[in-house]
């Protein structure tokens, strides 16, 4: 401050003094000084302005992560009772795959708080709240950020890289509900604890390979949480390859393969003794699914703001070997156990185009294929087909239009309706109005 | 036999390897940052357009294409100040390359060297897509082009010093062209000084800055919004108060609201470059300069 002092006398002796030197009146000077003086505070008083603008206020909160919140409701009218929802021809998942509540309901809300930690690794949680006052954790992991040569490496709990629309988050999806074939072959989304590597390619096209080791805490492995065993229970590979092509076309399509190692994979089915008996029965074996799919984006000139248009599609086929015990608690016709084998297959197609800003419509076809079955306990005798009744091979279908609204990057509201044939004796006449809305932090969006 | 040669040979040239030659692979978030890496590096950079004048830099989806070319880049050089949020921080977490993740010398920020305008007091939601850090569109002032350079020269110089000397004697050469030519646009510009100009989107803020324009509404009710009727009735209403001469769009905005209002209002429209590329003239940033004073002059006379 000093110094600054001395500066602004210099400058004003070197502006001021000529004229001081020549100025006969010691008014004259006086005035000058005051000026001076007046200068020098003013130099003062801005420095210190700028050094308070320049200094942030210190707090312990400036190194907060992002944080976003997901809310969403929904009001369902579902034609058929969603307590008896069912998917016939497949073995119940166990995870929450039916349409909801009928009425007026809140969706899982979604709390997510993301960062870097330091120069290696990012970390990532994902929460979600159920309605019923429970919290799950729906993600949680790191990923590292300084491994080159295109390799990054996950670790926690994350949505397998298994298909496109499983590593999708529900609040992102285009539809209110997962296609039946998620449903079935991956009860409804899966999230596995493990470790994940991905390597990219130094290409110019979009190439990815990848590989993950997992706990098997979910259907298709079993039992649910997990097995009691060190290791790996379930292995996942992927591969990607993406571009761009023409002027507004981008596309993805991937491949991949989840294999795991069921031990007491359970379901519940209804006897056949016409009492209503509820009968546990478990898998034991293996169980391999192929997912085969494929994403191309349009926009005009990759401006998706006025118009653009998303078609999706995934192939699913699961072989599964291994070994069915009836009824594990003896609570009908008793414990027995024999051979099992099935070849299953599933797809469905979707499209949506956005035709002006803000408005969305979309359709998607879900078709299931039941596929060959081979029951060792029905073969040899020892129990008829009745005695498994949601395994009758059945092919379910199911159609689903929507229009969506989104007046801004963070809100939606969609209005859905479908016609679901999942149950082989009833069709279910669904319709959805839906809000979506995120706060906080803005999110990216995958491809 | 031959058919599998065959098949390899043509898959490896799909997978064709990217250029390894170039001394520095550089990813060009906006265009004029492209042109600019193109001036101070010349030859020694093969630079990646991610986008073009055609597109929305808020809106940009996260393409397969868009991680590929990350993966192999040495240098991103993006706005910063908030506008690729939507897009690059996924780019960079997918890329698995840590010569571009933030904080690494291959990770620069245009914005981080000027003094930003309109930076919020207020941050909300309810306001629009507001950018906390100010407005992102620097590069609308020419001054802040030559900021910038000088930056984004020290670091490329710092990621490829052998080529040290190049880059300065290229920089040193644009420097002067573009102080030659700045002195020559404030002359040209002179008669733009307080008129007023009805814009799309707040991208034009920092030219309305240099040239004394005077921004006298947007179309977009809030920043990231895009126009809705009753929006442009209340500003036909206010323009008959405050009455502007022209209203600008940019390439990538669709020209009907500013038609709209155009025929309402009687006052004509200009669409922009907005950047390199935005027309046929704007094919440097010296054309952009050229082009976005000259459509403007031809109007406004």
């Amino acid at each position: 401050m000093h110094r600054k002092a001395t500066m602004a006398l210099a400058v004003a002796a070197a502006l001021g003094l000529p004229h001081a030197a020549r100025a006969q009146s010691q008014d004259e000077l006086r005035t000058l000084r005051e000026q001076v003086r007046q200068l020098d505070r003013r130099v003062t008083d801005a420095e210190q302005a700028a050094i308070q603008a320049s200094n942030r206020p210190a707090s312990e909160s400036t190194m907060n992560p992002a944080v976003s919140v997901i809310l969403n409701g929904i009001y369902s009218n579902l034609s058929q009772d969603p307590n008896t929802f069912r998917i016939n021809g497949f073995a119940p998942t166990l995870g929450d795959v039916g349409p909801g509540k009928r009425g007026l309901s809140l969706g899982e809300s979604e709390l997510a708080i993301a960062s870097n930690i330091d120069h290696h690794f990012r970390g990532t949680l994902i929460a979600s709240i159920s309605p019923e006052d429970s919290i799950g954790v729906e993600e949680g992991y790191i990923q590292t950020l300084s491994l080159s040569y295109g390799f990054t490496i996950k670790a926690g709990r994350f949505f397998s890289a298994v298909g496109y629309q499983n590593q999708i988050h529900a609040h992102a999806w285009d539809f209110t509900d997962a296609p039946l074939a998620n449903k079935v072959f991956l009860g409804n989304q899966l999230n596995e604890d493990g470790v994940q590597l991905k390597w990219v390619a130094p290409t110019s096209l979009y190439w990815d390979v990848g590989i993950e080791g997992g706990r098997g805490r979910q259907f298709p492995a079993g039992p649910a949480g997990g097995r009691n065993k060190n290791g790996v229970s379930s292995g996942n590979v992927f591969t990607h390859i993406g571009g761009d092509f023409g002027t507004g076309i981008a596309w993805q399509t991937g491949l991949s393969y989840l294999s795991t190692s069921p031990q007491d994979r359970t379901f519940d089915d209804l006897d056949s003794t016409g009492t209503g008996t509820i009968v546990t029965n478990s898998f034991s074996g293996t169980s391999r699914l192929w997912v085969l799919d494929g994403i191309l984006k349009w926009a005009p000139n990759y401006n998706p703001t006025y118009t653009n248009f998303k078609l999706q599609g995934e192939f699913f086929r699961r072989k599964e070997n291994g070994n069915l015990t009836y009824d594990t608690t003896a609570a009908s016709l008793g414990t027995q156990t024999g051979g099992f084998t099935s070849a299953q297959s599933g797809f469905y197609l979707q499209g949506v185009y956005q035709f002006v800003p803000m408005w969305r419509v979309g359709y998607r076809y879900d078709r299931l294929n039941a596929g060959t079955t081979s029951n060792g306990l029905v073969d040899s005798s020892a129990l008829t087909a009745a005695d498994f009744p949601i395994l009758a091979p059945y092919n379910p279908t199911k159609h689903t239009v929507m229009v969506d609204w989104s007046p801004s990057e963070f809100s939606r509201i969609r209005l859905q309706a479908a016609s679901d044939k999942s149950r082989s004796d009833v069709t279910d006449h669904q319709v959805f109005l839906q809000y979506i809305v995120s706060l906080g932090a803005h999110g990216a969006h995958k491809f | 036999m031959k058919t599998i040669l065959r098949f390899v040979v043509a898959l490896s040239s799909a997978f064709a390897m990217l250029p390894a030659t170039a001394a520095l692979n550089v990813f060009a978030c906006e265009p004029e940052w492209g042109a600019l890496a193109q001036e101070l590096a010349g030859d020694k950079v093969s630079v990646y357009f991610a986008t073009t004048a055609l597109q929305d830099p808020h809106r940009i989806e996260a393409r397969p294409s868009l991680i590929a070319r990350i993966r192999s880049t040495d240098l991103l050089i993006c706005s910063g100040s908030e506008l690729e949020i939507g897009w690059i921080p996924l780019l960079l977490t997918q890329s698995g390359n840590p010569k571009v993740q933030l904080g690494s010398p291959g990770y620069f920020e245009a914005s981080q060297y000027v003094v930003k305008l309109e930076v919020p007091k207020v941050i909300d939601r309810a306001l629009g897509d507001l950018h906390p850090g100010g407005n992102p569109h620097v590069h609308t002032d020419p001054r802040n082009i030559a900021r910038i350079a000088q930056a984004l020269e020290d670091r490329i110089v710092q990621i490829d010093p052998a080529n040290a000397e190049s880059y300065r004697s290229r920089s040193k050469s644009f420097l002067e062209r573009w102080q030659a030519a700045l002195a020559r646009w404030e002359q040209q510009a002179a008669p733009l000084k307080g008129v007023p100009i009805v814009v799309y989107h707040k991208d034009f803020s920092y030219f309305i800055n240099w040239s004394g324009m005077r921004e006298v509404g947007s179309l977009e009710p809030k920043p990231g919004l895009p126009p809705t009727p009753a929006h442009l009735a209340d500003l036909l209403d206010r323009m008959k108060i405050q009455p502007a001469k022209v209203i600008v769009y940019s390439p990538y905005n669709s020209p009907q609201a500013a038609e709209f209002l155009s025929s309402r209002a009687n006052i004509p429209t200009v669409m922009m470059p907005f950047t390199v590329g935005g027309t046929d003239k704007a094919k440097d940033l010296f054309g952009l300069f050229d082009d976005t004073i000259g459509r403007l002059l031809a109007t406004v006379k």
